[in-house]
């Protein structure tokens, strides 16, 4: 039990990092495509982790299972949802940061 | 345990609080969206910690319509600024 609460903790932890990261890449970056790229993978390791680890935290049963139904929708959503917003963007003529160019 | 989930809801309104900065500077309304569809993530984890703190499993039923709506919105509004129409 103790070993599994550790663990729980550990993953808690790493998927909050994760988290604070891709926010803090949201705001820090310089154009839109780096901000989806910082949004995308971040949001969705981190919150696959921290997810696992709630799981590991309530054991086997009805609210576990609940919890990974979350993981998989997610861990399908998250990037597909970013996928469609990129891709409006590109439609809608947003051109890529260069070097040397000013910040957007 | 629970001290590390209250620790947890702290950082992430910290988070959310990040993201809002975006929603209000972003120039042009993509730079918006992302943020907005950032904020919709971590309020799912947000749902999932009030639930275990609480012990209310009902919150996770919550926690997953939120996420099924989150997901569609987004991408009805990215199809309807992109074409302009949802088709």
């Amino acid at each position: 039990m103790r070993l599994l609460n550790t663990l729980a903790l550990a993953f808690i932890t790493i998927g909050l990092f994760f988290m604070v990261v891709g926010a803090i890449g949201l705001v820090r970056l310089p154009d839109f495509y780096t901000r989806a790229h910082a949004s995308g993978k971040c949001d969705t390791l981190g919150e696959g982790m921290m997810l696992v680890g709630f799981i590991l935290y309530e054991g086997p049963g009805l609210v576990a299972v609940k919890l990974l139904l979350l993981v998989i929708f997610i861990y399908i959503t998250s990037p597909t949802a970013v996928h469609a917003l990129v891709h409006f963007a590109r439609a809608r003529g947003v051109e890529p940061w260069k070097k040397g160019d000013a910040r957007r | 345990m629970i001290d590390v989930f209250y620790a947890s809801v702290v950082v992430l309104i910290l988070t959310v609080s990040l993201c809002l900065y975006r929603v209000l500077v972003g120039p042009g309304v993509e730079n918006r969206l992302i943020a907005v569809n950032t904020v919709g993530t971590k309020t799912i984890i947000l749902l999932v910690l009030i639930g275990l703190i609480l012990e209310r499993p009902i919150f996770l039923d919550i926690a997953i319509v939120y996420a099924m709506i989150n997901f569609i919105a987004t991408l009805a509004i990215a199809k309807y600024l992109g074409r302009g129409c949802v088709c």
